[in-house]
């Protein structure tokens, strides 16, 4: 295998490793939504006001998962 | 590869709009799209409160729970005198979200997928909040860097973490937006690119196969609706959150 290539191999490997960070932010996103269910269980009546805490929540947390997806496109598109 | 390959970063190319006269001035496609952000803001509230009633009509609703609801947040969020900054926080929400969701038809541009953009929104946010710090506090602003209650030799571990953490405030705050707005039009843009090779690779049975992907992108239309709506509500939250430890230093 000449170089060039090799080192086409070695970004699209690099690209795939860096996606593995979006676990953390799965495992994230279900506790989130996990703790957030057994909320509502004890005191349905809170549920409005939670849920505008839990999406903000959402949204930070999916940030992270998006964080290693630019690092895959930086690696991949550069 | 033979057949359509994927070009997911091609549709975030700048073009200049506006014939001749935009090429001259570098009058890019992103332009254009603020410019009708802008625009539309205007006019739809120009439009929503010119009829003043009482009980209110569809748009003048729509205009009031926007206003109602960035109020309410900016009132609760940064606490005693937030609603000094309410004009900035509504501008940068309502520009935001209008950025957001024009990008989210065919043909149009989202401005919010450049990060020289977002960046510039964050930066401005920062400089701003951290001159309304030293505005209101003077140098013992600079006590906001130093925790309470520490004991006194974690001092010079804790204070350059501080520093770190409120100098990464606006990197965090633009990639945010960024990356949101990029991967959801990546996507799009990655499954589409499915539906082309299956239909040049397979013939009919690639045809009825790429009712799969066109279906997920649909659905991620809805999802990509929601997060425009979430990144605008989470920058400007963040904002009052920003603006709050200005002004009250904790």
């Amino acid at each position: 295998m000449d170089p060039q290539h090799a080192a086409l191999l070695a970004k699209d490997i690099g690209a795939g490793l860096a996606t593995i960070g979006v676990a953390g932010a799965g495992v994230g996103i279900g506790n989130l939504f996990g703790a957030f269910v057994s909320a509502v269980g004890r005191n349905p009546a809170a549920r409005d006001t939670m849920f505008r805490d839990v999406l903000l929540g959402f949204a930070l947390t999916e940030a992270v998962a998006l964080y290693a997806l630019v690092i895959a496109l930086v690696i991949l598109f550069t | 590869m033979a057949g359509p390959s994927i070009d997911a970063l091609g549709q975030f190319r700048l073009t200049t709009g506006l014939g001749p006269l935009g090429a001259s001035v570098n009058f890019t496609n992103s332009n254009e799209a603020m410019l009708a952000a802008a625009v539309i803001i205007v006019i739809f509230f120009f439009v929503g409160l010119r009829a003043r009633a009482m009980i209110p009509g569809r748009t003048q609703a729509l205009v009031e729970i926007l206003y109602e609801f960035v109020r309410n947040m900016c009132v609760d969020t940064i606490g005693e005198g937030g609603l000094r900054y309410f004009p900035l926080v509504f501008t940068l929400f309502s520009f935001i979200l209008l950025g957001n969701l024009i990008g989210l038809f065919p043909y149009f541009f989202a401005f919010t997928s450049h990060i020289a953009v977002t960046l510039t929104l964050a930066l401005f946010v920062f400089l701003f909040s951290t001159g309304v710090g030293f505005y209101t506090h003077g140098l013992r602003f600079f006590k906001f860097f130093v925790p309470e209650g520490v004991p006194v030799w974690l001092l010079p571990l804790l204070v350059p973490i501080e520093i770190i953490s409120y100098l990464s405030r606006p990197v965090s705050l633009s990639v945010r937006l960024f990356a949101n707005m990029t991967a959801g039009h990546v996507m799009w843009e990655v499954f589409a690119g499915f539906m082309l090779m299956l239909t040049g690779s397979l013939g009919i049975l690639g045809i009825v196969a790429s009712i799969i992907p066109l279906g997920l992108n649909v659905a991620l239309v809805a999802l990509e609706l929601l997060v425009a709506g979430l990144q605008a509500y989470v920058f400007a939250i963040l904002t009052c959150l920003y603006l709050h430890d200005a002004v009250h230093m904790h």
